[in-house]
């Protein structure tokens, strides 16, 4: 698709007012009235803070808005950088506002910063959430350095997490990126990153003909595409992340469909470069990374484990479809553990979790219904995880979460027989 | 007396013998057109899968997305399916040959009207089909629906739900080809007007206070229970 056709004249000539620009930070929103003044703050500040020579621009394309988040933006006035700063601006700070078809998602939003991008020749491009309520100005410095001083390509955050928090994420999503891409990012779907202009470009070059996924997986295909074209990659320790309740309030399916599935999918797109590739590589991290046993966040683990004890139970005829026998015969032996001795091997979690990218990869059913019947199982194996580190400490956990992620990493010629059909 | 008593007897005992030996020998080529037809059709079923599978009719059929369609509402591959519809396509045929063999002059009007219906036939089939698809889509989706949502018998729900598609895809079939037209279509009204009606006053009755959450929080803006869900299923990204 040309960049002509994704920006509109008025867009083209807000940009075009602008002029070249070193950093560009992208901030998509829809419906963010309540939080995106303050992150659009923090960005000014951070930009003015650490980048005060560069030229920035703070690009926010809209998905139509009805809440009055286009007019905040509009309406905000550049902060008196004089109470929070010990320098002033040396460039005009611009923030330029485009609009996309909400129904193209992510996608449509990262289109058109890409594209931006792209037209003012930034050097450095990050995004950023609209509804991040914990961030700093060092967030940008956090995130643009590694690209504007460093030459890195790609910047994926860490956050600082509570216990039992980004459970998906510690038990699926890391670990799969790490043992198929053979690349240790933390948060490979992480919302807030950075990447540099050459990497912009090659973005727009993959990017067509991905609409039906990247509307809700664009973050993994960003990670695994910048993995995949051999960009240099690093990650960036940002802090807490605290969101807004609306975004908070996505649902386990939604999420494991979105994102769960957005990743199988960039395995499919990729596959000839991750079945090539054995062990994995730690990647360069920038920030101090502070370990702390912050309160754990509530899960009702009882709940949980009633409803993966339900759903094997009744989608017996479902999982058939989508599991090796064998697995399915240890899923469903685990499904009779007791509350209290019940235990969800990590070799079993990694293997069904194998398969189940294998079976998506397949179409053994409708997509969507499979990633849904992943859900139950996930319970289970969250239920487990929550029970065997209820009382233990950030060093210890993170011990359990590498021997999974080793797992992952010992069952992968398995994902690839599985892949290609040399198992079941 | 004695011999009319005999020929009494006799006689429809006669007419009973030459009957059965008219239709004996019918009913006998009868049975074996349909076992002859049975294995033919079988052997053309096994040769013209084994065929299919080695010309990748298959593989043919996944790159045009139908094997996908296929998998997807539990159905076998396109060539079982083929190999399988010209089964019965030829032992059918068998079988009217068969049944014309017996020389009744009313089967043999029922098997006019029969192949005089058989576009109809082939349509309601097609109905079927794509009702049959309809139904174990939907109703997979139901039961996932359910089981995701900690709802009480999500197998009983789905069940439900394949049920009203199966019953809605065979009544049009039927309707289709003009079977027990006024009365199939008489019964589903009932049928389907009463389990609706069961439906809303179960939940009605049963569900107010869900009702009413629902609509609170539809149209004014209650997310009490939205906060109190994320809780119980804590942040996963």
């Amino acid at each position: 698709m040309s960049e002509e056709s994704l920006l509109s004249d008025e867009f083209v000539n807000q940009l075009t007012a602008v002029g070249e620009v070193d950093i560009l930070v992208g901030i998509p929103t829809l419906n963010n009235r309540a939080t995106v003044e303050r992150v659009i703050d923090a960005i000014v500040v951070g930009l003015v803070k650490y980048y005060h020579r560069e030229r920035s621009v703070v690009i926010n394309p809209d998905g139509g808005s009805n809440d009055g988040t286009i007019e905040a933006i509009q309406g905000a006035s550049m902060p008196d950088f004089r109470t929070v700063l010990a320098s002033s601006p040396l460039r005009t700070m611009h923030v330029v506002s485009g609009h996309y078809p909400g129904l193209f998602g992510q996608a449509g939003a990262l289109r058109l910063i890409l594209a931006a991008a792209d037209l003012l020749g930034a050097k450095a491009c990050a995004l950023v959430s609209p509804d991040i309520q914990s961030i700093t100005p060092e967030w940008v410095e956090a995130l643009i350095r590694p690209v504007l001083k460093e030459q890195f390509d790609f910047v994926a955050p860490i956050y600082e997490r509570r216990r039992f928090d980004g459970l998906l994420v510690k038990n699926m999503l890391h670990p799969l990126v790490r043992a198929a891409y053979g690349c240790r990012i933390e948060e490979p779907v992480g919302n807030e990153l950075a990447f540099s202009g050459r990497l912009a470009r090659h973005f727009l070059e993959q990017d067509s003909g991905r609409e039906d996924f990247l509307r809700f997986g664009a973050y993994a295909w960003l990670t695994t595409t910048a993995i995949v074209g051999g960009f240099k990659v690093c990650q960036s320790f940002l802090g807490p992340r605290v969101v807004a309740e609306k975004r908070a309030a996505l649902d386990l399916t939604t999420a494991i469909g979105e994102v769960g599935g957005a990743l199988f999918r960039c395995m499919e797109i990729h596959e000839s470069y991750w079945t090539s590739r054995q062990g994995s590589e730690s990647v360069p991290t920038f920030g101090f990374q502070s370990i702390m046993d912050l309160d754990p966040v509530r899960v009702n683990r009882k709940k949980m484990f009633q409803m993966f004890k339900s759903g094997v139970d009744e989608l017996g005829s479902v999982l058939e479809q989508i599991l090796s026998p064998s697995t399915l015969a240890g899923v469903r032996e685990v499904s009779k553990l007791e509350e209290k001795d019940f235990h969800f091997p990590d070799e079993l979690w990694a293997k069904t979790v194998y398969e189940f990218a294998a079976s998506h990869h397949h179409s053994v059913m409708n997509r969507a219904h499979l990633l849904q019947a992943l859900a139950p199982l996930y319970r289970g194996r969250v239920s487990s995880f929550i029970l065997e580190n209820l009382r233990a400490g950030a060093p210890e956990v993170e011990g359990k979460l590498e021997a999974l992620r080793l797992e992952y990493e010992r069952w992968k010629p398995y994902l690839i027989a599985s892949w290609s059909r040399n198992v079941r | 007396m004695k011999d009319l008593m005999m020929r009494n007897l006799i006689e429809p005992l006669r007419a009973v013998y030459q009957t059965a030996a008219q239709i004996l020998p019918r009913l006998l080529a009868m049975a074996i057109i349909f076992a002859v037809g049975w294995v033919v059709a079988w052997v053309v079923e096994v040769i013209l899968r084994r065929l299919m599978v080695l010309l990748g009719v298959n593989k043919l059929f996944e790159a045009r997305g139908l094997t996908r369609l296929l998998t997807q509402a539990a159905l076998p591959s396109p060539a079982e399916i083929i190999s399988r519809i010209v089964f019965w396509l030829i032992w059918v045929s068998f079988m009217l040959v068969g049944v014309n063999a017996l020389g009744v002059v009313v089967l043999q009007r029922e098997i006019a009207g029969f192949v005089s219906l058989l576009p109809q036939i082939v349509l309601a089939i097609l109905v079927l089909f794509f009702g049959f698809l309809a139904a174990n889509f939907f109703s997979r989706a139901a039961l996932l629906a359910a089981v995701n949502a900690n709802a009480p018998s999500p197998r009983l729900f789905s069940i439900f739900v394949r049920f009203l598609i199966l019953l809605l895809a065979v009544t049009i079939a039927l309707e289709r080809i003009r079977l027990g037209h006024g009365v199939v279509l008489v019964a589903f009204s009932i049928s389907f007007g009463a389990i609706m009606l069961g439906l809303a006053i179960a939940f009605g009755l049963g569900g107010r206070n869900v009702a009413r959450r629902i609509l609170e929080r539809r149209f004014a803006g209650d997310s009490r229970d939205e906060g109190e869900d994320k809780d119980e299923e804590g942040s996963h990204l």
